[in-house]
Parts: structure tokens; C-alpha cells; sequence
């Protein structure tokens, strides 16, 4: 960030006084709205493609099933996420954590090594301020008609214009909310719940919040997000380092700047490439002349990178006037492949390194997540109970979570101490359905969970412990889970707990 | 204390969140512009040879939130309590809100419970919902004495069996949640000194068949006739009216050794099941019932059902 600030707003509202006397001068100003010059190029396709492609995602991913269900759910009050063939539980969150720890590293490594790509091309706020402009465009022209438009006095042209715009902003800004919604609760019956006006208030609140949000936001508020509100703008610019590709204008390549005919020689003029046009600032959607150096306001967009080009072209001058650029190699006249080799330098490396072990590491543990989870609650107030003849009882709660969607049989054995014998799972409750031996254990119980659902049992585990068994021993369930799903798997979870005697 | 319930400290409290507030407002007021030089070329800070102090205004809509949050201060102030013991135009309390969350809630639940409560206790414990719902309160208010499995422990009755100390029908059980029950079995010891309590607990052992000593069972057998039988009956076979014990059976509240009956007889025991009936009401425990009458009476066909109404949902 060093070296290419120069003064932006240089006491822009100061009132010009007596020489060496002081002046009020207002810390706060009102927004001066920009009117930004629709562009075509490389990289405005880029961002249309990733426009899109987001949309598509975003807008379509809620209709889709998947075994009977939406197949991206985030169910708040069931506490369960459906994503797919996956079915998260609060358990899971650590998933969460990691895909939290993915982004923030691919935010890292993508700003080291070209600076605001996510603002530029895939944040929502650029999105849908893009999406917004779109519509703002078709319905009142580009820049010069919408400044025209603006300044003209009422008309039924004008008003006429400006409530078709607002009507379709509001109709996209409605679908978005619907849709946000969408995600946490099923799309299909908040389809038909608009239908028959019988959403419940929550739905009502956050459809409409959401909605307004985004009229707001890509309609009224657009770059002041960037440039007041967000905070990984301004920490992004903290990552740059003089390596880092930014949307550079070429200072020695363009100055000194000037308008000259086309056929005319710059050189013998004393001119440099810039025509001083003023596009590159015409199409900026934050209002900023890029030829000043980086700006904290530059979301990286690379708008006048298109728009430069395109009028070199025309001037049958070398297009790359403003481009992607280190400020390194500006400085010291680099070719592509030295910025290149530059690119892989020991940040660039450590971060990539780090997300690639958090990738792989949370993909394997997804992969060897096991859909069956135990809980191992041992009654607190009765400690063990004598029944006589030797024999101690103590009760345990068990929770069984069965996080796949089919029932799923559960087999629950014990194991301890040898000094506990004939250690059995004791249950006449009748959630189980019946005592089994088929593994050579004895006393395995048996009862199905149904699927994406928490059973709880009572169990009793009996033993008849030996002299030398103290007064309290280790012991394990261990529980086996066979979903009917076909396949035939068959997933485990052993949970410790401990066995008590009471003193005799 | 008295300096604490004087009205001063309300009016005190209130005048310095209302004078707060303004001051906050007078203070963005002085804060929203500065003095500078009008000279331009005279930039008043200077750092490291080049960074200089410019001043990058923020939109204006910004600071007029500031301002609406001191309205709406203002407005809330008006309509809920917080200046002193101004109760507010709403009369909001968390109180009022939780009775009123409770009520709703209750009313969300009362069909549910109108529907078990035309059932009698055999067709609730067949009822899978009303058992899960009685599962779920007896976890919560009874599996702390009783186990999560119903089977007591010492002192403590286990539910699991078919030895009711005052009885297993309907009524019983629900009398026993609802009012509670409070069994005192008075301590001996003085009365029948040492000797005397240890000849009637091998008595009360020979009862349940237990291994005893013979002279001793004799002499217990005189000191049980003088003193146990008006509870307990002439048989040991208890009494359900009072919840005395059947001594008879292998059913123990406390424990079947000698040393333990001797400690029973002596110093006497006292038992108390608190009462439920202003905590939980009738209709939940009419379903707690069902359930604890399930956990020993199990096996069997269900009973049919009247009409079907309760078919499963």
C-alpha cells in the first residue's frame, strides 16, 4: 500500500478562508450518487459468467429433492442440516468451523495473490449491484441518458421510468428473500403457503427483511457498503503486499496524460498514452480515478481495465494501460513470467499449504463420519442398586442418535473388567425387543431407531463383581447400527463409562 | 437499606439516563466538523515524510442514525419500563411475559391432554405417543428418586414390580403423585432395647423365608405381635391403607441383612413422595400415571380402544 497513495479528497469541503486562518469543515458530506458507464470486455464476461453462475446456483439449488425431501435444508427448529445425501446434526457443527476456516484461507490466499478477486467478481453485494444496474440500465439507458433523466424535471415519462425500475428491483429483491427463506423452510410449502397468504411471522419477517436488504443494498446503498460497512474490504487491503496483482494504471507509460487527434504523433507532443478520456473513471461503479494509484475504495472490479482497452484499441495504442499488475513490477518494468515466479512466494505457499490440509482433512472426515452417535448418561441420584445375592445393578441412559435417513437397528453389548462377572445389559424395558446372542456376546439388546431421530433408553447393566473389583471399573457399551438402507453396512460407536459398587 | 427504597434514587436514575442520552446527542452535534487550517498547503499532520491526515468524510445518512438511536431510545423509554420505576405506557414486565408464554403453551398442549385423559391407564401405557409423553415427564420429575428404568433404589420403590405399598390400580398411583405420600414407620429402640430389636428382625427375615436364628425367631415372633402387627398385620403382609410393607416377599425398601432391618427397627424410618398436583396438574399426571402402570404391566395384547380415537398419530 505504500508509496502509490496520493491525496483523493483533499479538503474537498473545506471553504476556502484568509490565508493561514481555520475553517469548519464538516466530518460527514452527502452521498454524491455515481452513475457508472455499463462496460463489455474480458473481465465484465468474467463476472457476468460468475453472475450467473451464482444466481443459477442460488435461485435453483432450493427447488431440487432428494429422497423425497429438499436437498438443501437447513431445518433451524429440527435442528438438522440436509445437504444432499448428508444430514448434519448441532453434533456436526465442527463441519461448519472448518468450512468457515476454508473460506477465510481461500480469502487469504486469493488476496495475496490478486488482491480483491472476491469483491471484484463473486461477493453478493457486487452481485447484486450488478444484477440491479442490469435492470436500472434496460429500463433508463446508460450513464448520460440516467444523469439526463435525473436532472430533468417531473414528467410522466420520468415517474413512469422510475416505477418500472423500482417495481422490478422490488419484484427481484422479493424472489431473493423468497428464496433465502427458501433454505430454511421447505421452498415448496412457503410457495404455497404465498399462495394462500398463510405464512407464519417469522417466514413473513425474514422474507421481507431479507428482500429489503437487498433492494437496499443493490439499489440505494451499493458501493457505500464497500466503502463503509464492510469490514473484509478494508482488512483485505492489510494482506496486499508489493507482489500482490492489483488494477494498476501504468503511470510511465501513460503520463503525461492528454487529448490528442488519432492520427497525431504523442511522442513529438510530449504525451504519453493516457487521452485522459475520463472512462476509466465514467465506468467505475465506487467513483474513483484508478490513474490516482490504489485506492481503499477499489474493489477490484477491473471495469477500466475493459474500458481502457478498449479505447487503445481505437487508438491503435498497446492495450494494458490500466491492467493486472504487482507494484513491484511496475516499478522495476517486470515481464509477465517474472510476476508470475513472484506469485509463488512463502506466503502464497503457506497459505496454500494450509487449506489444502484443512480441505483434506475435513473431506476425510466426512468421509469416515460415523452416522450413529451415543451418548452415555449414567443416572445420578441412584448410584448402583443391591439386589441381592452379589449382584449390583446400575442404570445408564442411552442416546442414540441414527443420523442416516433409515431405520436403523441397533444392537447394544457391554464389556468390562473381568472382575465383573456375568456383566450384562439387563433391559426388560420394552424398548428393546429382546435379549440376543447371536455375536457370543451375552445380553445384547437389540431395538430400531428410526431414522434422522434420537431414541432414549434405560438400561441396566447387571453384574456380579469379584473381590478384587474395587469400587468402580470401567466399562464400555458398545454400539452396533445396521441402517436399512441395503447396503449392509454396519457402523460402531464404543462409549467409556464406569460401573459402581457400593461398599459392603 | 432505607437509602435504597427512597423515590430520590428513581428520580435519580431517570434524570441521569435522560441527561445521558442528550448528552450523547450534544456530543455527535460537536463532533461532526473540525476546525482546520484554509490554507491547503498547510496539512497539519505530517508522518513519515509523505502519510498525511485527510479528512474522508462519512455519508451523512451515517450520523443521522446515530441521532434515530437517541429517538428511539427516547420512544422505548416512553413505552417500556427503565427510568426509575416509570412502569411504561405498555405495563411490559418479564414476569407478565412468561406467564403469558406459559398459558400459551399450556393451551397448545391442553388438546393432546383431553385426549389421553378419556383413556384409563391400560390403553395409555399401550398408546406409544402418551408413552413417549410419559417417558419424557417421568425422566424429568420422577427418574432423580426412582432411575431412569423405574427400579428405585434404596429407599426409593421400585415402580418395576408388581408390590405396590399403597396400591397399583388408578386411583392409587394417581393419588400417590398427585397428593404424595409420607410413610413413617416409628423407631423401636428404646422400646425394645438391643436384644429385643435383634430377635425381631431375624423374626421378619424367617417371614420372607431369609436365614434366621431359631431362638431368636421365637422370641422376635412375641415382640412382633406386641408391637408390629397394627401396621404390618398379624401375617406381615403390610398393610396398603397405611403403606406399610409386606414383610413376607423379597421385596426390600432398604435391604434385607440383618444389620440393616436391626437399623430399620430401631431408629425407625420416614419416606416422603412430595406431592405433584399444584406442579404438574391432573392431566399430565393421569399420563405419568399410564406410564408408571405400563413399566409392570408389560406383555400382552393392548386393550382395545374405545372407538379408535386414539388411534395412533
Amino acid at each position: 500500500m505504500s508509496g502509490g497513495v496520493k491525496p483523493v479528497h483533499f479538503d474537498r469541503n473545506a471553504v476556502p478562508g484568509g490565508k493561514g486562518g481555520e475553517v469548519e469543515e464538516s466530518l460527514y458530506e452527502v452521498r454524491r450518487k455515481i452513475y457508472s458507464r455499463a462496460v463489455t470486455g474480458w473481465f465484465a464476461g468474467w463476472r457476468m459468467s460468475l453472475v450467473i453462475l451464482t444466481q443459477l446456483a442460488f435461485y435453483g439449488t432450493a427447488w431440487l429433492q432428494w429422497n423425497g425431501r429438499q436437498a438443501v435444508l437447513f431445518d433451524l427448529v429440527g435442528r438438522k442440516f440436509y445437504i444432499f445425501g448428508l444430514v448434519l446434526w448441532p453434533q456436526d457443527f465442527i463441519y461448519l468451523t472448518a468450512l468457515l476456516v476454508m473460506s477465510a484461507l481461500s480469502l487469504f490466499l486469493f488476496t495475496a495473490i490478486a488482491g480483491r478477486l472476491w469483491c471484484g467478481y463473486a461477493c453478493p453485494q457486487t452481485v447484486y449491484t450488478e444484477l440491479f444496474m442490469w435492470i436500472e440500465r434496460k429500463v433508463e439507458g446508460d450513464r448520460q441518458a440516467r444523469m439526463r433523466l435525473d436532472q430533468a424535471a417531473a414528467s410522466p415519462r420520468k415517474v413512469m421510468l422510475k416505477a418500472t425500475k423500482h417495481a422490478l428491483w422490488v419484484a427481484l429483491a422479493l424472489w431473493t428473500g423468497f428464496t433465502f427463506v427458501g433454505y430454511f423452510s421447505p421452498i415448496r410449502e412457503l410457495a404455497g403457503g404465498i399462495a394462500r397468504f398463510g405464512l407464519g411471522p417469522w417466514e413473513t419477517f425474514w422474507l421481507l427483511f431479507y428482500s429489503f436488504a437487498t433492494y437496499g443494498n443493490a439499489g440505494w446503498m451499493r458501493e457505500q457498503v464497500c466503502k463503509y460497512m464492510c469490514p473484509y474490504a478494508r482488512f483485505q487491503s492489510a494482506m496486499f503486499d508489493p507482489d500482490t496483482m492489483i488494477i494498476t494504471y501504468d503511470a510511465q507509460r501513460g503520463e503525461q496524460r492528454g487529448s490528442r487527434s488519432r492520427s497525431a504523433d504523442a511522442h513529438s507532443l510530449g504525451l504519453g498514452d493516457c487521452v485522459d478520456c475520463g472512462i476509466c473513471v465514467q465506468v467505475c461503479p465506487t467513483g474513483i480515478d484508478i490513474r490516482n494509484g490504489l485506492q481503499y475504495e477499489c474493489i477490484g472490479c477491473a471495469a477500466c481495465i475493459d474500458a481502457c482497452d478498449q479505447v487503445m484499441t481505437k487508438m491503435k495504442y498497446p492495450t494494458g494501460l490500466i491492467r493486472y499488475s504487482t507494484e513491484n513490477a511496475i516499478k522495476n518494468r517486470w515481464d509477465g513470467a517474472r510476476i508470475l515466479r513472484r506469485m509463488f512466494r512463502p506466503r502464497v505457499l503457506v497459505y496454500t499449504s494450509i487449506l489444502v490440509l484443512v480441505v483434506v482433512a475435513t473431506t476425510a472426515a466426512l468421509m469416515m463420519r460415523v452416522p450413529l452417535k451415543v451418548d452415555v448418561i449414567r443416572d445420578r441420584a441412584s448410584l448402583a442398586r443391591d439386589i441381592g445375592e452379589g449382584r449390583i445393578e446400575n442404570i445408564y441412559r442411552l442416546q442414540i442418535m441414527n443420523t442416516t435417513e433409515h431405520p436403523m437397528r441397533v444392537e447394544v453389548s457391554v464389556s468390562g473388567h473381568e472382575a465383573l462377572r456375568d456383566l450384562k445389559v439387563r433391559s426388560e424395558r420394552e424398548s428393546f425387543e429382546g435379549e440376543r446372542d447371536s455375536h457370543g456376546r451375552s445380553g445384547v439388546q437389540t431395538l430400531t431407531v428410526p431414522p434422522v431421530s434420537t431414541t432414549m433408553v434405560p438400561v441396566r447393566l447387571r453384574a456380579e463383581p469379584g473381590q478384587d473389583a474395587g469400587r468402580s471399573q470401567h466399562i464400555h457399551f458398545l454400539v452396533r447400527g445396521t441402517p436399512d438402507d441395503g447396503a449392509g453396512n454396519t457402523f460402531e460407536s464404543r462409549e467409556q463409562s464406569s460401573f459402581l459398587i457400593p461398599s459392603r | 437499606m432505607s437509602e435504597f427504597t427512597s423515590g430520590f434514587w428513581d428520580y435519580y436514575i431517570g434524570v441521569l439516563t435522560v441527561v445521558s442520552m442528550l448528552a450523547c446527542a450534544v456530543l455527535l452535534k460537536m463532533q461532526s466538523s473540525r476546525k482546520v487550517a484554509s490554507d491547503p498547503d498547510k496539512t497539519p499532520h505530517v508522518w513519515d515524510e509523505d502519510l498525511q491526515e485527510f479528512n474522508n468524510p462519512l455519508p451523512a445518512w451515517w450520523i443521522m442514525m446515530f441521532y434515530l438511536t437517541i429517538v428511539f431510545s427516547l420512544v422505548y423509554l416512553v413505552f417500556y419500563p427503565g427510568l426509575g420505576s416509570w412502569k411504561g405506557q405498555l405495563n411490559w414486565s418479564s414476569s407478565g411475559q412468561y406467564t403469558e408464554e406459559v398459558k400459551k403453551a399450556e393451551a397448545e398442549v391442553a388438546p393432546l391432554y383431553e385426549k389421553f385423559a378419556k383413556l384409563d391407564l391400560a390403553q395409555l401405557a399401550a398408546d406409544p405417543q402418551a408413552k413417549a409423553l410419559g417417558q419424557r415427564l417421568f425422566l424429568n420429575y420422577c427418574a432423580q428418586c426412582h432411575s431412569s428404568d423405574g427400579g428405585g433404589s434404596k429407599g426409593f420403590p421400585n415402580l418395576t414390580d408388581k408390590d405396590w405399598l399403597y396400591g397399583g390400580d388408578e386411583a392409587a398411583i394417581k393419588a400417590t403423585i398427585l397428593n404424595g405420600r409420607n410413610g413413617i414407620m416409628p423407631p423401636f429402640g428404646p422400646a425394645l432395647g438391643a436384644e429385643g430389636a435383634k430377635d425381631v428382625a431375624n423374626y421378619v427375615r424367617s417371614l420372607s423365608g431369609l436365614a434366621a436364628d431359631t431362638l431368636r425367631v421365637t422370641r422376635g415372633k412375641d415382640v412382633f405381635t406386641a408391637n408390629c402387627v397394627a401396621c404390618h398385620g398379624a401375617d406381615g403382609k403390610g398393610n396398603q391403607q397405611l403403606g406399610a410393607p409386606n414383610l413376607t416377599d423379597q421385596t426390600w425398601l432398604y435391604g434385607s441383612l440383618e444389620p440393616v432391618i436391626i437399623e430399620t427397627v430401631v431408629k425407625g424410618r420416614n419416606n416422603a413422595m412430595p406431592a405433584h398436583k399444584d406442579f404438574l396438574g391432573e392431566a399430565r399426571v393421569h399420563v405419568l400415571a399410564g406410564y408408571v402402570h405400563g413399566l409392570s404391566n408389560t406383555g400382552g395384547a393392548a386393550p382395545p380402544r374405545p372407538g379408535g380415537q386414539a388411534a395412533a398419530k
